[in-house]
């Protein structure tokens, strides 16, 4: 490193110090005051590693034998990035077992830290935003290099965007146990760490538009539309909902700008979107790039993605007011969500034909190769969530499913089988092409993964449905002499044995993703195992095509 | 032109490409969410409607928190079940002072919009102590921790003044009393002064049992006592009565 570079290194590194032992000295509450040390420590770690050979990122790229800069594309934010979708992923299901377990045997409570009240955003951040949000990092630069046929634009930024992230994911978790929250489902951190995540959002966007404007190719891939369709509804439903007026500059605390009713919509216009264009349209995306590449065919219907692209961005902003059904939400607003809930439907189902036929002429891979077989069953996944979602929000059955756990168990067949699924199918693609290794360590532990997470699932949505649909019945069960059968108490005492089968379901799940962590870890030690063979896509580097003048349903590379 | 061919200039143009895209998301919030900030009649008043003293605010903070909304909701739907079980159902203006509200998405435990003064403030610190002592069956985490925390009384005022800046009318009185109506409120030795005017049915005495110190306890049980005791739900008009009126 230049003598000067570094030198600017490590001031800006000590400035952080400062300031953060200032906001740190005048903070309101402990938990701001921790936030500022969190801050204080990462401009330590930026000022050392200015002024000695102290390097924790250098170790850490050689702990991972991540290659040196040489390829044609800037895959070295996208590596990190896969690193992160695999550590956060499994501190996601660990956080997500424990308070599975806690359900069971409340005695695992630790109060007040590690109650289930804090932990639980704690998992769903961690799944969603950490692992979720590294992975749908990661894929979108891999992607937007590749399908535009141009490097990186701000390669500078797009490290930024990597750890500026990964601070905002820190501080998140580390907010909620220290209680700080502002209760908002999906949006819990408060209004600093918004801010934080607002500005890596503006540079996320930056490097994604900017790779795009310098691209090679005369059209956008579809995948791009939709992972620009997630950057933008992401950025919008993340700045309305939380649009809060902090009780000090200096303090953790702030209060919603709206409040009862029209909170309660903005959260859950919110809420829904962040499934909807984190968790669907960020994931479709993914789809429609890596399910042609490893099925080596074209994407199955030009015309289908452009259809359900345009009506699934459309409907899904509707869908929010199905999650107050029967409160005090206008009844309008309650019967327009359902009605686009239904419609819903359709273009979500189009997208699923339009991936699972792209195995058009390519259905044995199914039976072979095991990373097409965990797409097919991601795919599944996504068709059966999205009819079981519409389903669910139709005024009748909603109230009996509403405030149960049908509701995880619907949630958790979207997020473990095809949010999951396909990530760690996408993990399964890139590490030996990011690496440069042959293949994976091993296509059969691929396989044995499929089975874990798919038995997992099994049996985390089937008692989470058994379990629904058995306290909302319990709550409005009625006796003959015309009062109600069940105390709450009642209710609580029979979930028991479905809590302790939901978190089998989990702890399978988990073990197919530490076989996956082990697999992996092989694969960057360059070691294949010996084993009978399963086949995979061809990888070939030196692949490329002419650039084409008409919209092409192959990804350019 | 086809649909394809025209969807090829999107295509190759990523502003026209970005700004489809966001009129195309954001025309579901305007049509659907903006209207509630006009149209009257989605809160109809209400009599008794407040905002919270600065001790049920501080308790309100602490539900926050602990990530109570996690399992329990504030919101009783029009069910004969529900109702029974829980109360009247929740009309929209008993959340109207709720920044943030917390009807919730849950109930690994029961509905909590009218629990207010269905428990001894006693059985509320068992309880919160020790939850399985009191339901056996319960599955609910143990909040002792709150009775030997003493409340962080902090800055009332600036509480009170962010709220005042979201829309709630606390009046300069208030504010300027916030301090000495935090300690009052769950100090029977202090003088209360106009506390019970300025807060109609505030309940003020010492919550945690515990006189001598003023707790988390105290203040999560103030916020817990107060809900839903506030509204003389059956004095509110049906919609067909409101439906007469002018201007509707």
């Amino acid at each position: 490193m230049h003598a000067e570079a570094a030198l600017g290194r490590s001031l800006a590194g000590f400035g952080l110090i400062v300031l953060a032992l200032v906001v740190a000295a005048f903070a309101k509450d402990a938990g701001f005051a921790a936030h500022a040390v969190i801050v204080g420590i990462v401009g330590l770690a930026i000022a050392i590693s200015g002024a000695t050979s102290f390097d924790p990122v250098g170790a850490a790229r050689k702990a991972l034998r991540m290659p040196e800069l040489s390829s044609r594309y800037d895959d070295d934010p996208i590596r990190w990035g896969v690193i992160a979708t695999m550590f956060w992923g499994i501190a996601g299901l660990a956080a997500g077992l424990f308070i599975a377990l806690q359900l069971a045997f409340p005695v695992l409570n630790l109060e007040p830290y590690f109650n289930f009240g804090r932990l639980r955003p704690l998992h769903t951040s961690a799944v969603i935003f950490a692992f979720g949000g590294n992975a749908l990092i990661a894929t979108s630069f891999y992607v937007v290099q590749r399908t535009c046929r141009a490097r990186l634009a701000l390669p500078g930024v797009a490290r930024f965007v990597f750890w500026g992230y990964q601070l905002f994911i820190v501080l998140a978790a580390t907010g909620y146990l220290l209680g700080v929250t502002q209760s908002r489902e999906y949006a819990e951190p408060e209004w600093y760490v918004d801010l934080w995540l607002t500005i890596v959002w503006v540079a996320y966007a930056a490097v994604f538009v900017g790779t795009i404007l310098k691209r090679n190719e005369p059209h956008i891939y579809v995948a791009n539309w939709f992972y620009l369709a997630f950057i933008i509804t992401i950025a919008m439903l993340h700045i309305v909902n939380n649009l809060a007026v902090p009780v000090s500059l200096l303090g953790a605390k702030s209060y919603s700008a709206f409040a009862g009713v029209q909170d309660a919509l903005t959260q859950w216009w919110y809420g829904h979107n962040a499934v909807g264009f984190f968790l669907t349209a960020g994931f479709l995306a993914m789809m429609y790039y890596f399910v042609p590449k490893q099925a080596e065919r074209p994407v199955y219907s030009y015309r289908l993605s452009i259809i359900h692209f345009w009506s699934l961005i459309f409907l899904y902003i509707w869908a929010g007011p199905h999650h107050l059904h029967y409160t005090a939400l206008p009844d309008w607003a309650q019967t327009l969500g359902m009605v686009f809930s239904i419609m819903l439907w359709m273009p979500s189902w189009g997208g699923m034909i339009n991936g699972l036929m792209s195995l058009n002429g390519a259905w044995d891979k199914i039976r072979t190769d095991p990373i097409i077989r965990m797409m097919v069953m991601a795919l599944a996944f996504y068709g059966m969530s999205t009819f079981e979602g519409p389903m669910l929000s139709i005024k009748a059955v909603n109230s009996l499913s509403h405030y149960t756990d049908w509701t995880i168990g619907h949630v958790h067949s979207g997020a473990l089988g095809w949010n999951g699924l396909i990530t760690f199918a996408c993990v399964y693609y890139l590490v030996p092409r990011l690496w440069k290794r042959e293949r994976m360590y091993s296509l059969r532990l691929i396989n044995t993964h499929f089975w874990l997470a798919t038995i997992g699932i099994v049996f985390y949505a089937a008692s989470m449905w058994v379990a629904g649909v058995m306290q909302g019945l319990m709550w409005r069960e009625y006796g003959p002499d015309g009062f109600l059968v069940w105390s709450f108490a009642d209710t609580v005492d029979a979930m028991f044995p479905m809590y302790v089968a939901r978190a089998v379901g989990g702890l399978l799940y988990m073990s197919g993703a530490v076989v996956m962590t082990y697999n992996v870890w092989m694969t960057l030690a360059g070691k294949l195992r010996d084993e009978k063979p399963m086949s995979d896509a061809a990888y070939d580097p030196e692949a490329d095509r002419p650039i084409t003048t008409t919209p092409s349903t192959v990804p350019a590379e | 032109m086809s649909l394809a061919e025209r969807h090829k200039k999107l295509e190759r143009n990523v502003t026209l490409l970005g700004v489809g895209v966001l009129v195309t998301v954001a025309i579901g919030g305007l049509v659907e969410i903006a209207p509630l900030f006009w149209i009257d009649n989605t809160i109809e008043e209400v009599e008794g409607m407040r905002p919270y003293s600065p001790l049920e605010q501080a308790g309100r903070d602490i539900y926050i928190r602990e990530g109570c909304y996690v399992c329990h909701s504030q919101m009783i739907r029009p069910f004969r079940d529900e109702v029974e079980r829980y109360g009247h159902y929740s009309l929209a203006a008993e959340s109207m002072y709720d920044h943030p509200f917390q009807w919730g998405s849950k109930r690994t435990g029961p509905d909590l919009a009218r629990v207010g003064g269905r428990y001894s403030d006693e059985w509320h610190v068992q309880h919160l102590t020790n939850p399985q002592a009191v339901v056996p069956e319960s599955v609910m985490p143990q909040y002792g921790f709150l009775a030997n925390t003493d409340l962080a009384i902090g800055d009332p005022e600036a509480t009170l003044k962010a709220l005042t800046r979201v829309g709630v009318p606390y009046s300069d009185d208030d504010i300027a009393k916030a301090t000495q109506d935090i300690l009052a409120q769950a100090n029977p030795n202090l003088d209360p002064g106009d506390l019970a005017e300025r807060y109609p049915k505030a309940q003020i005495r010492d919550f945690d049992g515990n006189p001598d110190r003023l707790t988390e306890m105290d203040a999560l049980i103030a916020y817990l006592q107060m809900l839903g005791t506030l509204v003389d739900v059956n004095s509110a008009a049906a919609q067909e009565d409101l439906a007469k009126e002018k201007g509707r």
